[in-house]
This record gives C-alpha cells, structure tokens and sequence, in this order.
C-alpha cells in the first residue's frame, strides 16, 4: 500500500533520466558500494558534518548505528521521506513532524531507539515514484505505507515489516454490494484502487471481477469516483478504508477485508537505498520494539478501531 | 557540334574532380563527427558509476518484454480517444471559428460565448478540464450526462482542444485576401456559398501544419485522462513500474508515444511540401 503516488513524477522521471544519461560525469556513486565495508554512503554531499566516514564503524561486526554514524544522511540527524500529502491515519493533518498518527509514531518510536533525540528527526517530502528512483537518496529511510515484494527488493532495500495489511472494500451503504459477504459477490462489480498498491494487485488476484479495475492517482480521486458512481466500491488497506468510511466519506461503508492470500501476509516496511547496511540499525530497532510490546502498543492506540470488520471468503 | 563528340574541359574535369573531393571530405567529417560525438557520449553514460543501476532500472529487457502486451493494450485505448477527439474537435472548432468571423450583428451573443470559450479552453490546464468533466459533471447527476468514461474523456479533450483550433482556423480564415471574398461575391456567390467554396478551401490548406501539429499534441495529451480511472498506456506503465520498482515500463511507453507522433510529423512534412509545390508551381 502506498498512498499519493503522481503520474507526473513518473513522466519527470523519464526526462531526469536524459538528463542523467548528459550530465553524469564520472562521479563515485554510493549505490555502486553495496559491500559490508563501511564507507562514506551518501556523506560526499554532506561532508561539512562531524565524524569523517573511514575507520570508527570499520569492525566487521556490523553497520555503525550511533547517531553520528557516517552511514546517515547527514550526521546527527535522522532524516525520515514520506509522500506529501500524508494520508491519515497513518499521519494526522498532513504533519509528519507531529508525532500522530501511526507512521509518525512509529518513526519517533525507531528514532528513539536509535538514540535521536524528537529534535534530531528531519523530515522530508518524497513522492512515491521517486522514492525507488535509482541513485542516492536524499533520506534514511522513507517511511509511506510501502508493501514489500520480493520484485520491489531487488530496485530497494526493505526494512523488516512493521505492520501487516489487510485489505479492505469500501461501498456505498446504499450500493446492492454493501451486504456482500464473499469477494465472490463482487465478480461483476466496477471495482477502483489507487495506483501502485498491492490493493490493485489484490483486485486482479482474489476478485478478478468481470470488469477491468479502475485506477486513480489517490484516495481522493477514487473517493470522488465512489461519490459519483462511476465505481460500485474501493479497495484499500484496512486502516484507510476505515479511516475513509469513518471520517471522510459517511455514507459509505467498510463492506469487510480480505487477507492477500496468494502471497503471505503483506507487511509494510520502512524503505532505504539498495544495499545500504543502515537497514540492520532499523531492523534491530524495529525488532527491540516488537519485543518490547511498543510497535503494537502504537498499533493499538492509532489502528486499534478496525478489528470488528467482518472477514470476506 | 555533335552530341557524340562533346568531352568536359580539362577545366571542367578539375571542377568535377575537385566538387567530388569537396563532397566526399564533407560527408567523411559529418560521419566522424557524429560517430565521435555520439561515441563520447556512449560511453560517459555507459562507464558511469551508476549506470548499472540506470540501466536495470529503466532499460530491463526482460521488464519491457513482459510489460509490452500490457502496454499495447492500454495504447488501444489512446488511439480510439484521439480518432474519436479529432472529430469532434473540428467540428466544435469549425463552429466556433465561424461564429467568431461571420459579419451578423445578430450572432453578437454568440460571438461574446465564443470569445470566452476559447479564452477558458486554452487558459485552462487540460489536466484540470479533465478533473472538472471527469468527475464533477457526473456529480451532477444531470441527465444526458455521457456515463461512459471515454466520452467524458472525449468531452474533457474537445473542451480543451476545441479553442486552440478554433483559433487556427480563424487564423486560416483571416488570412485569405478580401480580394477573394470580393470575387466571390461579385460572382454571384452568397455569403455562404463564397465561405464555402471559395475562402475555406484555401483557409485549411493554410492551416494544415498547424492543425496537424495540435492533434500531433492532442495524442500525447490523451494519456492524462487516466486521472479519472481510465487505463490507457501510460497508466498501465505507471502500475507495473510502481508493482516492480522499476521504470522500464516508462521507456515502453515513451517509445509507443513516438512511434504513433512519427506518422503525424512525416504527414505534416509531406503536406508543406506538397503545397509549397503548388505554389511554386501556380506562380
């Protein structure tokens, strides 16, 4: 599931990448280093910071994960991409920096572990088209409801899942397919997702409704198309579809979920440039936090109001 | 005297010899340069420290030919929109431009709508046209309303190209001398008659370069109406490439787009040169 992912970016990307192609003299590359070795990742553009790259994280015992480890972004910060806007309720009014919503939560709670204090948190805007361009990245890590695909792992690299997703139908209260209680009742249903979510997939692999699927560049534009008629229902992750029927759209209902069945379960992960050996640093974090009972505590607290959705066969 | 015994002077030879020398040094550096160029350029890209990452991200064969099918199936799409747009734009065009030259004081409102319409339709981003008739006609609930997203989709094209040709053809219109429009009335022919076959003819041979041109524009445009659900090639690249993480399906797409420009750029070529032919040949 990834939320506000743009056609445009995507029609940037194949001119950026003509003016790669003209421009890019021979420059070192952090992608091109995916070794265990240490070494300056993306520090060449921020080479004013603190500790120079070289020998203090060199023991081969793992990756430097302290907060001034040459392997951020920039030194001393964390710095955290999320697409613009940010989608509730896994942010809240558009403000990663808040500490709502359950994303941002979960950001502050890994920072946390890493030893960030909330001050050393940076966050900044990457649509989701870009956030898999090929290159250097301008974050850490990017945090935006990203499923992970064995095929996704091969451009990206993931962190270990901190949330698994259902999927959810979204109807109309007054639409013919609001009483369904199997994905068989909507074979001949008008069905829309957002693009570049596994919802979409999931609408090919365990409905394949008659009808070929619409797609739209958000939530907002399938929400207008749910309004209109112009879809008998959406299908998104479960806390969106939640949030949706909940808040935005009250005429409309949460029909029931469905687990992706022809794959495991589908977990989102943090995502980070290919190869970058911080991914360790967020998988211990993330593993402490599971031990810990905080990840499902913050699960409970931003998540918890969608487990009485009824299950579709 | 005779043709037979006519040889070029030894002058002449030299010219020949030397134009030849001078025709074949200028193809030799033309050839070279290219080659040095290009070949430069090959290879700053290919020995670029990230392009094997460039590489698999956009030109991963295996990628292409998976998603080509795909895309194939989406371009159906875009060519049935802008066959379907390219009507209904000339029509609504023709009209407009019309409407806008005719000399009746009592078109006057029209004349005021069409002068709007055609500031709204080119002032306004297609994208945002596309929103409007996409989603907030069908909001309406009127009746008529076309239901069927590819004719709000038409709708959506015509709105916003309709002003562009409408102003190409008013332009063509314009621009045929009143000597004409006096001949053809002192001919005996109405106003009607003299529009009809005497100024139009020559108007849209005027205007053909440019009207060519605009559709040429309009087929590229036909990919923004994915925004309101329809899955057309661009569209169908955008979900493989955000399903793999990967931006081969783009380069497909791109490369479709060109294949189908190609034929309108060789067609306006042809059509410039077969009139300024004529031209030359009428003079």
């Amino acid at each position: 599931m990834t939320i506000g992912s743009r056609r445009r970016p995507g029609a940037l990307a194949v001119g950026a990448l003509t003016l790669t192609l003209v421009a890019c003299a021979p420059v070192s590359d952090s992608s091109t280093s995916n070794t265990s070795t240490s070494n300056t990742s993306t520090s060449d553009i921020s080479s004013t910071s603190g500790s120079p790259s070289g020998g203090t994280g060199a023991t081969s015992s793992g990756p430097d994960c302290s907060t001034t480890s040459p392997l951020l972004y920039a030194p001393g910060t964390l710095t955290v991409a999320t697409d613009s806007p940010a989608y509730s309720p896994y942010f809240v009014n558009d403000d990663p920096t808040n500490g709502k919503g359950f994303e941002s939560a979960v950001t502050y709670a890994v920072a946390k572990q890493l030893g960030f204090g909330r001050d050393a948190v940076h966050w900044t805007s990457v649509p989701f088209n870009s956030s898999y361009q090929p290159g250097a990245k301008k974050f850490d890590f990017d945090i935006n409801q990203i499923s992970i695909t064995a095929k996704r792992a091969q451009a990206v690299t993931f962190s270990t899942g901190y949330y698994s997703a259902a999927q959810a139908i979204i109807t109309l209260k007054d639409s013919p397919y609001a009483g369904a209680t199997s994905l068989a009742d909507f074979a001949d249903a008008r069905l829309g997702a957002q693009v570049g979510t596994t919802s979409l997939d999931a609408i090919d692999t365990e409905i394949s409704p008659s009808q070929q699927p619409m797609v739209y560049d958000d939530t907002n534009a399938a929400k207008q198309a749910l309004l209109n008629g112009q879809v008998d229902g959406i299908v998104a992750d479960l806390p969106t579809a939640f949030y949706i029927t909940a808040v935005e759209i009250p005429q409309a209902t949460v029909t029931g979920q469905f687990q992706v069945t022809s794959g495991q379960t589908e977990e989102f992960g943090l995502l980070l440039e290919k190869g970058n050996p911080y991914v360790a640093c967020l998988d211990s974090a993330l593993a402490t936090l599971k031990r810990s009972g905080t990840l499902a505590g913050i699960e409970k607290k931003w998540l918890s109001d969608v487990v009485d959705v009824p299950t579709l066969s | 005297m005779t043709e037979t015994s006519w040889t070029p002077s030894a002058r002449q030879r030299e010219r020949d010899t030397f134009r030849r020398r001078q025709s074949s040094r200028r193809t030799a550096v033309a050839l070279g340069s290219t080659v040095l160029v290009l070949g430069l350029l090959a290879y700053v890209v290919l020995s670029s420290p990230g392009w094997p990452r460039v590489r698999d991200a956009y030109f991963d064969w295996s990628e292409a030919k998976s998603v080509l099918p795909l895309v194939l199936r989406g371009f159906e799409v875009n060519v049935r929109l802008f066959l379907a747009a390219e009507v209904t734009i000339l029509i609504v065009a023709l009209l407009v431009a019309f409407v806008r030259v005719l000399p009746f004081a009592g078109l006057a409102p029209l004349k005021v709508l069409a002068v709007v319409y055609t500031d709204v339709s080119r002032g306004t981003p297609t994208l945002l046209v596309v929103y409007l008739v996409g989603f907030g006609l069908p909001a309406l609930r009127l009746q008529g309303v076309p239901s069927s997203l590819f004719w709000l989709a038409v709708t959506a094209l015509t709105f916003s190209y309709g002003g562009y040709v409408a102003e190409v053809l008013r332009a063509g219109i314009i621009s045929v001398h009143p000597s004409q429009w006096a001949s053809g009335r002192s001919l005996g022919l109405s106003y009607t008659q003299t529009m009809r076959s005497v100024v139009l003819p020559q108007a849209l041979r005027r205007v053909l370069p440019p009207l060519v041109n605009d559709f040429a524009s309009l087929q590229k445009d036909t990919a923004l109406v994915s925004v309101i659900g329809v899955v057309e090639a661009l569209r169908q690249a955008q979900i493989r490439s955000a399903r793999d993480f990967n931006f081969t399906p783009y380069v497909v797409a791109a490369v479709g787009f060109i294949l189908l420009t190609i034929p309108f750029a060789r067609l306006t070529d042809w059509l410039s040169l077969r009139m300024t032919r004529r031209d030359q040949g009428a003079a």
